[in-house]
């Protein structure tokens, strides 16, 4: 009965000036500033409040020297140098530079920041943010208790709900349909009905957020499977810098979920098996503040050579114990309260439990600085734009510094924003073509019609398990093969799948298999990425190529899928390579 | 490879009976039981999702961030309201089965998903967004003190454990319930903010905060740890008193 139900299900059409894809902090920033002037809608997997911006903890960088002397020069250049010289120059810059006004409209929105004793918004220290080029740390990041994403996806949304912005919540884009190479709209799916909508629009805005599920241990929504990123690479768009993907170095020992730098930045240290304070050989300067790509390598080596803590010397000690409970209440409430709920650890007390957990794609679809999506190493896609996790500007290069995210959604949602009403505003509408939705119709019936023996959570375990033994800190040639044959053997499984719900209403069991599908997607161009860059920047470490290779690799990668299996990396996804901008700072060795 | 020294750590079969409908086959809701591996350090989610994934791929729920964040998943388990990724199995009586069924005063979708548009409608009708006439250039000033002022009711997830927890709300579903006077409070008690008349007019209504009984329920059952009836209280005192 369901079956023929989809067959004949009605598909309603849409049409909007700017169409938003993803309620998180990007697209909300988004759909404010093109909300006043046009007709917007946004789209929407969860609803809004849902998104995992609101798990974001610390803060949001920003030079107001509200506390001490900073610039927005000096921001600039930690951003370019947390990202070991990939980062794109120009785009660091208007990251450093719009941070102050990026925070003023979430204060005058209403966000409830933490202040000063003179009423100022109140900043604190975090990882990789120094004064005057690396000095010491600087207090640069403006926060919320330890509830700052919580607290901007709130505002955002409040502001939204202000607007009486248009809101298609808990719909699943599944595809984004281009006519002759021109973005006409998108196709999603209603989680209530199973029914099918086309949505046309002038400008389509992609900001859909990460894909932390390709990894078994990671501080990610179980939601963020790259959805958006994925639908944007089958349709042709490549993605670029794939290989780099941030592991935080203090997720909860065994659960991956996030504890912010934060504690760090007030003042916590990280201990090994014996009670040192092993940041101090790794980073003599700023030590437990040094970026997140080198501290998550030192607890990973710390524990490889035996120095590791608790009955498997599995993972190491963040120790809070020194600091104030008072401090610990105040600024830090909900990662103390996660420690007791999920460890039965009491930081006042005790140490916490830590090991690194995949936190943050700094990769994706390419845009430039207007927030527009890229069809190859410069060509804009009139229409097309892409915002936060899910887009490459490159602002964070091969390591992202924490606090910027907050920060790059904030930007370059705005600027998605005013970029794609502005284009609205005189584009002409792209046909939408009358078999549009036909694909995704195709997709969701084999899947619901499934009837083979392979087991979808069975298939995400075995990818999840293979990308964290593989793909995670520590990469070599060896590991990534042997994830790219395990990657292979489960896309040959998966079309052997079969599902239970075969209804319409609420079927997540289908969804899950389609966000599978996109999973493996995106695992795969990932290892793609770490197999081709042979040397070892930021986030990638690859321990046969040790070392950085500015001669060969100080560019950015761009990964195609192609109709054919190529030669080069042994599947149907075609590398190349895209030049950094560099702007005032040549490339050093990075130390700290 | 296990060192000598772990500790062991047993598994057990827990027994979870959850209250099942599916309007596109059942005419009423039934009880199933399911028989599930856990360790005590699991949370129910992880059940859900064991039995989900594991025996009856149809089993329907709502989650995303697993850690009492995001406000998904909202469920009455045991007859208490909770975020089923907070809740560990082992602080609850597990030589008992662990009943899970979906909060109450909602209308049911599928299985624990319930359609939660009413609860949204009365949030949004306290208009949950600062209300200032001045057009700052820059960041606005507040002391520490005003904003702490509060702090306790910026922390909703808006994950409705409070008002469907509420005696009053299951009754009477035009009760604005605790989690709108929750966020007019955050707005009311803000020292930036214009529209706290707008906002006490709105819960002066008879569906306003004058239907609160103080039975503590929404407090109990917030997984944020807001002091809810305080807030409420407060509200009260507002319409009474004007803010103080």
């Amino acid at each position: 009965m369901p079956q023929q139900e989809t067959a004949d299900s009605n598909i309603t059409y849409h049409t909007f000036d700017v169409l938003i894809v993803g309620a998180g902090g990007a697209g909300m920033r988004a759909a404010i500033e093109a909300g006043a002037d046009a007709k917007v809608g946004v789209i929407s997997k969860l609803f809004p409040t849902r998104s995992h911006t609101g798990a974001a903890q610390g803060g949001m960088a920003a030079a107001l020297a509200n506390v001490e002397e900073d610039s927005w020069e000096w921001h600039t250049f930690d951003t370019v140098k947390g990202g070991d010289y990939l980062v794109d120059q120009d785009a660091a810059e208007i990251l450093a530079k719009e941070s102050v006004q990026a925070v003023i409209d979430l204060e005058n929105m209403g966000l409830p920041f933490n202040r000063t004793p003179e009423g100022k918004i109140d900043q604190r220290r975090f990882g990789g943010h120094t004064r005057d080029h690396g000095k010491a740390p600087v207090r640069r990041s403006c926060y919320a208790a330890d509830r700052t994403g919580h607290m901007i996806l709130q505002t955002l949304y409040q502001n939204c709900v202000k607007l009486g912005i248009d809101f298609y919540n808990e719909f699943y884009v599944l595809d984004l349909v281009m006519n002759d190479g021109k973005p006409a709209g998108v196709v999603a799916y209603e989680l209530a009905t199973g029914d099918i909508h086309v949505f046309s629009s002038k400008s389509i805005v992609f900001a859909t957020g990460g894909f932390g599920k390709i990894y078994k241990t990671t501080s990610n929504a179980h939601t963020l499977t790259g959805d958006g990123v994925a639908i944007a690479f089958r349709r042709g768009i490549p993605l670029e810098d794939m290989e780099f993907y941030q592991f935080h170095p203090t997720g909860l020992a065994g659960l991956g979920i996030l504890l912010s730098e934060a504690a760090r930045g007030e003042g916590g240290i990280l201990r090994n098996a014996s009670g040192e304070r092993f940041m101090e050989r790794y980073a003599p300067t700023i030590k437990d503040l040094a970026p997140r790509d080198m501290v998550a390598r030192a607890m990973a080596n710390e524990v490889r050579e035996g120095r590791g803590a608790g009955p498997n010397k599995d993972y190491v000690l963040l120790d809070l114990t020194h600091l104030e409970p008072a401090v610990i209440d105040a600024k830090l409430p909900d990662i103390t309260e996660f420690a007791r709920t999920y460890l039965g650890v009491e930081p006042y007390t005790e140490p916490v439990p830590v090991f690194p957990t995949a936190h943050y794609a700094m990769g994706g679809i390419p845009t430039n600085i207007k927030a527009e999506v890229l069809s190859d190493n410069d060509t804009v896609i009139p229409g097309l734009y892409a915002a936060g996790e899910c887009a490459c500007v490159s602002v964070h290069g091969a390591n992202r510094l924490g606090t910027n995210s907050l920060l790059d959604i904030n930007v370059f949602g705005k600027r998605a924003g005013q970029y794609s009403v502005e284009y609205a505003k005189t584009a002409k509408q792209v046909p939408m073509p009358a078999n549009a939705a036909d694909d995704v119709i195709a997709m969701i019936e084999k899947v619901r019609k499934s009837k083979g023996k392979e087991k979808i959570a069975q298939l995400r375990k075995e990818l999840q398990d293979s990308m964290d033994k593989n793909a995670q800190v520590f990469r070599t040639e060896e590991t990534l093969q042997e994830a790219i044959e395990k990657i292979q053997e489960l896309r040959g499984r998966y079309e052997n799948i079969a599902i239970q719900d075969q209804g319409k209403r609420f079927n997540t069991d289908l969804l899950e298999a389609i966000e599978l599908g996109f999973l493996l997607d995106l695992a795969e161009v990932t290892v793609v990425a770490c197999r081709e860059r042979r040397e070892s920047r930021g986030a990638h470490l690859r321990e046969d190529y040790p070392d950085r290779d500015d001669k060969k690799f100080m560019v950015h990668s761009m990964v195609y899928q192609q109709d054919k299996v190529q030669k080069k990396t042994g599947t149907n996804m075609k590398i190349g390579w895209k030049p950094v901008v560099v702007t005032n700072y040549q490339p050093m060795e990075r130390k700290y | 490879m296990a060192n000598a020294a772990a500790p062991v750590i047993d598994s057990f079969t827990v027994t979870l009976i959850i209250r099942r409908f599916n309007p596109e086959v059942d005419s009423e809701p039934k009880w199933v039981d399911y028989d599930v591996e856990m360790y005590g350090t699991d949370r129910v989610l992880d059940a859900l999702h064991k039995i989900k994934w594991e025996q009856d791929g149809s089993l329907t729920f709502r989650r995303s961030c697993a850690h009492g964040v995001c406000g998904s998943d909202a469920m009455r388990i045991n007859g208490r309201n909770r975020l089923a990724c907070k809740t560990l199995i082992k602080d609850l009586d597990i030589s008992q089965p662990i009943y899970v069924e979906p909060i109450k005063g909602l209308p049911v979708e599928k299985d624990l998903i319930v359609d939660m548009n009413p609860f949204y409608q009365a949030y949004k009708d306290i208009n949950p967004f600062l209300i200032a006439s001045d057009k700052p250039t820059k960041e606005r000033l507040q002391s520490p003190e005003d904003r702490a002022r509060y702090d306790d009711t910026t922390k909703c997830i808006l994950c409705a454990a409070c008002t469907t927890s509420c005696p009053v709300f299951w009754t009477d579903g035009q009760y604005f319930g605790p989690a709108a006077i929750v966020n007019a409070h955050r707005f009311i008690f803000d020292s930036r903010d214009e529209g706290a008349e707008l906002r006490i007019d709105i819960l002066n209504d008879k569906e306003g905060v004058w239907r609160c009984r103080t039975t503590f329920n929404c407090t109990e059952a917030c997984p944020r740890g807001i002091e809810v009836t305080k807030a409420i209280a407060e509200v009260k005192q507002a319409i009474l008193r004007g803010r103080a």
